[in-house]
């Protein structure tokens, strides 16, 4: 197969980088829609390179459906939903989808619970009358439930010593309170402590529903065959689904400097931020511009200073994440314990500055579009991405050109933007810090950043 | 099921593979150095995965970074280094192929003249960093230090870990970076795969303009260290923790060698996922432990296979360690059942399938061709990689339990709560490990 190359051809230039030519055209996928009596959506794209189909349920509900005092609830009902139905145990199903070689996975966020199921395509229908097996008709058995709070418990046990995860659970409750984005969707130990299976039962016959709910299947599928698959599989799942969780309640006003005691860290692990946008926001696009200038990618401006130039950490970034409702905007980044003062005063100046002190540059802007245009078709290249891509239609209600729309709108961001945009929804008064580190030795330089004396929370707390 | 292809060789030696795949306007450059954390020396550790990090600092002709023109040109990008191979790849949108060309001949042949102290001591410093991220601060985070110290004896090259030891971090000198870059950064070291939107006569013209001028360099001779267990390596340390966990590793053979695939399977059904033996006992039936996970960790020398389990509250790591060794024995004794084996075989299928998916990027259709033509110059071994797992029966799997999963001759590794000493497994002394 080896064959000779001539060497006869041009000398490289090595006096200035080639310029990239122009990106080819690429047809976004196109989702056909149907509903089902029951509700339920059946979204369906081809997809054909590889014969494999993606399975991708989404279920408009999740963490911040939890009910007051069983926060957990909906990621315990999430896990049950594998632990066996009908007749057939937990390891019975796990064996039924491992005959068929699938990638089985559950996930929960805020606002949703996904199931997702990839397989071979000749087992198209066995795939989707087992995912309907487990959404529809999971068993919830005492003994199961049992097991399974009782695993989530060791788990809140062992992230006690995790401190990325003692970060991320601080963070949420400091910025949002009692607020139904306030706790991670695991919970807390007091909530799952009390939950009962009924309690499961009763989250499962109201949230998870067809009619909070769509089917994406990506692959070589035929859409009224799929339509026609999908009806007969899920024909027994009724149900409208209770009302999305509504606002609550003003946010509450936290310290500005909070700090979770880690004796003797190597690292200080860092989260800076407040609540912000929700994704229908109108200045998504220019947000998503700025974030990326901002903390967004290698070359953002965040991960040059605190890594590039000051070598204190591996990697820094920023991220809005958009929810339904106003979601978090969070600065993440772990620091080593001498660094912690400087990097959350650099990090605050990086904040302050590309609110306007500092606007970004043409050449910042137009990487930053750049980035983000020029490679878009790469975010739908396998079944599972395209998947996740329809996905965020269906959760955020995006209208069908989005994708198409996408490139277009990026383009049209302008430095002005960046900077409304971030003065917009970014407030340096409500920006809570949270050091999660070893504060013997950092709580006289905590003292000296003008953010007040530190709040110290305890561990247990979270 | 395959990865088509064509390889060709520049005159410089490098190797050169094209893999066409029109589906997305994207192309995959994927860069492999046959050089890993195995060819360090003792005292010097950390330093290929060092040098990896100075790759992304610029290089003569473009001084200012590497991410920045590739990011603008829409491109994603990153490296990794383990003990046997570093890899470094891009993938961008079909106009920017010449870019990303550019940028990596670059470094492969201009990389010393842009190296500075200043870059070298951030980089070292970004490191150290790294290290107390992943492994320092992280709860067991410094298992893979103590259970490679145990397997392998000080002077093995899989001794010690990629990420390397702190005190040879900082004692790391320039000098030996720029060593290190003519010994094994050159054409005759790597290989270059192209995957995606391209073009093959005129990827290869650009890869022959940017590539071809850069001198061959040495060839590097491959290495090779025996190593066996001589018994029940039995060590424990204590860490930041709530809850004990046992870790059980065992010298096995070589990535691609007879009995890896077997081993790869027999580890599977052993402890992966919730149909395994072990799941369904310990954390399942039992309820002694709170999560199990095993594998076989293929290398280019030899292997080594993995058994974790963490111990539910009020259990003791001896109890999971009884339990684990009773399993083996069954499967040592009576083999899988016909079910496990099925189910393995459709596994694998999907799993290779599932990789035919992504053009670039870690694991990708174009890191899969250099891996195979790297490890054993055979670019079209995908097909013939699915078929060790498909010719796998009860009789090969039993006799790899037999062979290798020897409980007299492993490394038993506990960490233990701060003052929890007697959860650990019996008769453990203690290991000292940073």
């Amino acid at each position: 197969m080896t064959q000779p190359i001539s060497g006869q051809g041009a000398k490289a230039d090595r006096t200035q980088l080639p310029a990239p030519g122009p990106t080819r055209p690429f047809p976004f996928p196109a989702i056909e829609k149907s509903t089902l009596p029951n509700g339920l959506r059946v979204w369906t794209v081809r997809h054909t390179q590889v014969p494999l189909v993606a399975f991708t349920l989404l279920i408009r509900r999740g963490a911040s459906s939890d009910p007051a005092g069983k926060d957990g609830l909906a990621a315990v009902t999430a896990d049950m939903l594998d632990e066996g139905s009908g007749d057939r145990s937990a390891i019975e199903i796990h064996e039924a989808l491992a005959r068929l070689g699938a990638q089985f996975d559950t996930d929960i966020g805020s606002d949703a619970t996904v199931t997702s199921v990839t397989v071979l395509s000749r087992f198209t229908r066995r795939a989707l009358e087992l995912l309907s097996d487990v959404v529809v008709r999971p068993a919830i058995r005492e003994s199961d439930f049992s097991r399974v709070r009782q695993l989530r418990l060791h788990r809140l046990t062992q992230m006690r010593d995790m401190p990325g995860a003692v970060a991320d659970r601080a963070f949420l409750k400091l910025v949002y309170g009692p607020h139904s984005y306030g706790h991670s969707p695991i919970g807390s130990e007091t909530a799952l402590a009390s939950m009962q299976v009924d309690d499961v039962r009763a989250f499962h016959a109201r949230a998870i529903r067809p009619g909070v709910s769509t089917l994406i299947a990506v692959g070589d599928c035929d859409h009224a065959a799929m339509v026609q698959m999908a009806s007969e599989a899920f024909a027994d799942w009724t149900g409208a689904g209770d009302a999305e969780p509504a606002d609550a309640g003003s946010l509450p006003q936290s310290a500005r400097l909070n700090i979770v005691p880690r004796a003797r860290a190597p690292q200080s692990e860092l989260r800076i931020g407040q609540v912000s946008a929700a994704r229908d926001t109108p200045d998504y696009h220019p947000l998503v511009v700025a974030n990326t200038i901002l903390g967004g990618q290698f070359v953002s401006r965040i991960n040059l200073n605190l890594r590039e130039d000051k070598g204190l950490t591996y990697g820094a970034r920023t991220a809005f994440e958009f929810r339904r409702r106003s979601g978090p905007f969070v600065l993440q980044v772990s620091v080593q314990t001498s660094g912690t003062a400087k990097a959350i005063e650099e990090s605050l100046a990086e904040i302050a500055g590309i609110r306007g002190s500092r606007p970004v540059t043409a050449a910042e802007l137009e990487l930053g579009i750049a980035a983000l245009t020029r490679g878009y078709a790469r975010s739908f290249e396998t079944g599972e991405q395209i998947g996740r891509g329809a996905l965020q239609l269906a959760l955020y209600d995006l209208p069908d050109d989005y994708f198409e729309q996408f490139v277009p709108r990026i383009e049209r961001v302008t430095a002005e933007d960046v900077s409304r945009v971030m003065s917009r929804h970014l407030d340096p008064a409500r920006m809570v810090t949270l050091v999660v580190g070893d504060l013997d030795v950092v709580g006289k330089d905590l003292e000296a950043l003008g953010l007040g004396d530190p709040v110290i929370l305890p561990p247990e707390a979270f | 099921m395959n990865i088509p292809f064509t390889r060709h060789t520049l005159d410089n030696g490098l190797d050169i593979l094209l893999h066409e795949d029109h589906a997305c306007p994207i192309v995959a450059v994927n860069i492999w150095y046959h050089v890993g954390s195995k060819n360090e020396q003792p005292g010097r550790t950390g330093f290929a995965h060092l040098f990896e990090h100075l790759m992304f600092e610029g290089s003569q002709h473009h001084d200012h970074g590497f991410f920045q023109p590739l990011q603008g040109a829409g491109a994603t990008l990153n490296g990794s280094t383990n003990a046997d191979r570093t890899n470094y790849w891009e993938v961008v949108p079909t106009g920017a192929l010449e870019l990303a060309l550019w940028m990596e001949s670059d470094r492969m042949g201009y990389l010393l003249p842009a190296l500075t102290e200043a870059k070298f001591t951030n980089q070292r410093d970004v490191v150290l960093n790294e290290r107390r991220q992943n492994y320092e601060n992280r709860p067991y985070g410094l298992a893979p230090m103590a259970l490679l110290a145990a397997l392998f004896p000080p002077e093995h090259p899989y001794h010690w870990t990629t990420i390397g030891d702190v005190a040879d971090l900082q004692a790391a000198k320039l000098d030996e970076v720029r060593a290190f870059f003519r010994r094994y950064y050159h054409p005759a070291n790597a290989s270059i795969a192209l995957a995606g939107d391209v073009d093959p006569d005129e990827a290869l013209a650009l890869v022959d303009r940017y590539f071809g001028e850069i001198d061959a360099g040495e060839r590097v001779a491959p290495i090779h260290v025996d190593a066996s267990l001589p018994r029940d390596i039995r060590i424990q340390f204590e860490d930041r923790i709530e809850l004990p966990r046992l870790y059980l590793a065992w010298i096995t053979p070589a990535m691609f060698a007879e009995g890896d695939a077997d081993l790869d399977l027999a580890t599977d059904l052993l402890a992966n996922g919730k149909t395994s033996r072990l799941y369904r006992r310990l954390v399942f039936d039992e309820r002694l432990a709170t999560d199990v996970s095993a594998s076989q960790n293929s290398r280019e020398m030899m292997g080594y296979a993995q058994i974790t389990a963490t111990a539910a509250p009020g259990h003791t790591l001896a109890e999971l360690e009884r339990v684990i060794f009773e399993e083996i024995a069954r499967l040592a004794a009576e083999g899988p059942t016909d079910e496990e084996i099925e189910r393995g075989r459709v596994q694998a299928e999907a799993q290779f399938m599932f990789r035919l998916q992504t053009v670039g990027g870690f694991g990708g259709k174009s890191d899969q061709l250099n891996a195979y033509n790297v490890f054993l110059k055979d670019p079209s071994y995908f097909p013939k990689d699915l078929a060790r797992y498909q010719v796998c029966t009860k009789a090969s799997l039993q006799a790899v339990v037999n062979r290798y999963l020897d409980p007299a001759r492993r490394v038993t590794l506990s960490i233990v709560p701060h003052g929890r000493a007697s959860l650990a497994a019996p008769d453990s002394t203690t290991a000292a490990v940073s």
